[in-house]
């Protein structure tokens, strides 16, 4: 069990930056996701952080040791491949054993950490067999077991689900979260998986060419995305964006002058927001609203055609254009299946969300 | 089977036998000459079987000559040969296979240069290194000659072979606390040892056939390896053709030998289950 401190780690491979100073505190016994689009350094990250890759610049420190400069087996922790990696010829059993044999662990200490790591992951018929006889499920938790039978400061995973089908998935997405619950061992875990993220961690950290564009709950990079990347990456179906510009003026939505501020949509309609004190009037902005936060109503502002009816069976996908940009709502109102080729929208003011110029959320 | 299907099939069936018989045919002639006894030899015209078989060649060569000598000999240069090579391949096609370091792409491209000169224009040369040393007319100066010459293809042989085992594994196993020599000897190696035995037997057959050094080398029988021996059979105004190949088809067993010994390697695929199937 251990706290990871890394600060402004940078990595170029030659003449190439990956990760562009990265800061991050992780807390004993968190469980940190990392998401971000194909190639934003994840996996670089985690890598680093384990030792197969070496730092640029910067520091990481583990239980407050820097550990830049330590071999892998040095830092005590355990690694999850999406691969799985397992050793083709080995039984599961020694698969399992083989990181307590290379530390000369007694022979009855390591029986009973493998049976206990086995009846965990209920993996106990399972003992003998080579990896190759076993299924992708069953891989997946002796992977797993590797990593858990000795007790390591922590945790990482590289993707480990994504080879499974989504079934599965979700049966071992909620082990993953009990194991943690048993084990509180800190944890980084790297995925493609909204959900995976939303449902496990404690903090995601959201990536993009390098950078690490938030960090914060679920919940608070569901609400309040830090700016446009985070917004239309979180999220499924992803956030509808509308440009417009921040006009302040006494129209308002004629419920209240005092909160005459709005964004102008292209059309000349205004789109009646909170008072924003970080932009300027008239500054270009961008409108962010989720499918699922779109209102659709006789009586709604907007107009738009409808190109497209998705049901999904739990809710339903609607694909929008407005003012000839893709626009996408989801409800669960099964009325929606028959929508006439135009319907009308609103959109509720505290759903709504400012970006500015940048791409910077204003609040 | 569709009979468009049953036609193809045969075909291709008929194919495969074609080269096998074109392939094994050579070799059934040495057997047959080997066997037919000498006043046959030039009296029956061409035959596929002499009509009296003899195994007086095999009688004279094993009693009477100097053949288990070079045998011997032989065995010696290709056993050792392949097991020098071996080792030195798999620990450079290891570090060509996963390092990358400043001098790799003119270490690779020295060891290609070594590949494209033909040997006999390494002869004189060779032969004035090693003599100084001591070491012409000696099967160590063999061991090292033909080490030096077999180095080259065979790393780059086991490096193709390591090229195929996932990085991850040994990730994995350092993860797991292992340095990356005990990762390499525990985890890695293991799953080479097709490649192993492939690059053995190459080695090997390399070595047991190769007659111009050998013959340059070295002088007298008492040094001497089995293809040099087999020229004993060639005097000035014959050729022992019985003799030679009784010869010839006793080198072919420790080569049959060898590779029954190592084919459940050669065609063991012990990766599978590495990683996701
Ligand atoms: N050995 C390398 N040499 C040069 N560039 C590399 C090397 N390894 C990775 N990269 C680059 O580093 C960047 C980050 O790679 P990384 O594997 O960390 O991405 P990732 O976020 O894990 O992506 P994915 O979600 O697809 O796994 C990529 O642009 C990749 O091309
Ligand atoms: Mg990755």
């Amino acid at each position: 069990m251990a706290s990871i401190d890394i600060e402004s780690v940078r990595k170029s491979y030659g003449p190439f930056p990956v990760l562009h100073g990265v800061d991050l505190t992780i807390k004993d016994g968190e469980f940190i996701v990392l998401v971000g689009p194909s190639g934003c350094g994840k996996s670089t990250l985690l890598r680093m952080i384990a030792g197969l890759e070496e730092v640029t610049s910067g520091e990481i420190r583990i239980s407050g040791n820097r550990v830049n400069d330590l071999a892998p087996k040095d830092r005590d922790i355990a690694m999850v491949f999406q691969s799985y990696a397992l050793y083709p010829h080995m039984s599961v059993a020694d698969n399992m054993s083989y990181s307590l044999r290379l530390r000369k662990t007694a022979k009855e200490k390591i029986a009973s950490a493998v049976g206990a790591a086995a009846t965990k992951l209920g993996l106990d018929p399972l003992l003998e067999r080579r990896p190759k006889a076993l299924s992708g499920g069953q891989r997946q938790r002796v992977a797993m077991g590797r990593a858990i039978v000795r007790q390591p400061k922590a945790f990482l995973f590289d993707e480990p689900l994504s080879n499974l089908d989504a079934r599965l998935r979700e049966q071992m997405r909620a082990e993953i979260k009990k194991l943690h619950a048993d084990l509180k061992a800190t944890s980084i875990y790297v995925t493609h998986d909204q959900i995976e993220a939303m449902t496990l961690a404690d903090r995601i950290v959201a990536m993009h060419g390098g950078i690490v564009q938030q960090v914060g709950s679920p919940l608070e990079l569901y609400d309040t995305p830090a700016n446009l990347f985070v917004a239309g990456f979180i999220g499924s179906p992803g956030m509808n964006f509308l440009e417009g510009r921040y006009v302040v003026s006494a129209e308002g939505d004629g419920k209240g002058a005092s909160e005459g501020a709005g964004i102008r949509l292209s059309d000349g309609t205004v789109v009646p927001v909170a008072r924003r004190t970080d932009i300027q009037p008239d500054a270009a902005v961008t409108l962010g609203i989720r499918p699922e936060h779109v209102v659709i109503s006789d009586t709604g502002m907007l107009e738009a055609s409808v190109d497209l009816v998705e049901p999904t069976g739990f809710g339903i996908i609607l694909h929008l254009s407005l003012h000839g940009l893709p626009f996408k709502i989801f409800t669960l109102d099964r009325d929606a299946l028959s929508a006439g080729p135009k319907v009308r929208v609103d959109f509720p003011r505290k759903y709504l969300h400012v970006f500015d110029e940048k791409g910077d959320r204003a609040d | 089977m569709r009979p468009g299907k049953l036609l193809l099939t045969g075909a291709h069936r008929g194919a495969i036998l074609v080269y096998v018989v074109f392939a094994l045919f050579p070799l059934f002639w040495l057997l047959k000459v080997s066997v037919t006894p000498n006043d046959l030899l030039y009296s029956e015209g061409v035959r596929m079987w002499p009509s009296r078989t003899t195994f007086e060649h095999f009688d004279f060569v094993i009693a009477h000559s100097a053949f288990p000598t070079f045998f011997k000999n032989s065995l010696i240069v290709s056993g050792a040969t392949a097991i020098v090579v071996t080792i030195l391949a798999s620990l450079s096609g290891y570090a060509l296979s996963r390092f990358s370091f400043k001098a790799k792409y003119w270490i690779v491209a020295l060891m290609l240069i070594t590949q494209m000169f033909p040997l006999v224009m390494l002869v004189a040369p060779i032969f004035r290194m090693l003599s100084p040393l001591g070491l012409t007319n000696s099967l160590t100066g063999l061991v090292i000659v033909y080490s030096a010459f077999n180095v080259p293809f065979a790393t780059f042989l086991m490096q193709s072979f390591f090229d195929g085992i996932p990085k991850d594994l040994e990730e994995a196993a350092m993860i797991d606390g292992a340095t990356q020599f005990v990762a390499f000897r525990q985890i890695i190696l293991p799953l080479t040892l097709p490649g192993i035995a492939a690059t053995l037997g190459f080695v090997f057959t390399a070595a047991w056939s190769e007659l111009l050094f050998a013959l340059m080398l070295i002088s007298g029988n008492d040094a001497a390896t089995f293809p040099v021996g087999l020229l004993t059979f060639v005097s000035k105004f014959s050729v022992d053709f019985g003799q030679m190949m009784a010869a010839g088809v006793l080198a072919l067993i420790p080569a049959c030998l060898f590779f029954l010994l190592i084919q459940r390697y050669l065609v063991q695929g012990l990766t599978a289950g590495a990683v996701k199937g």
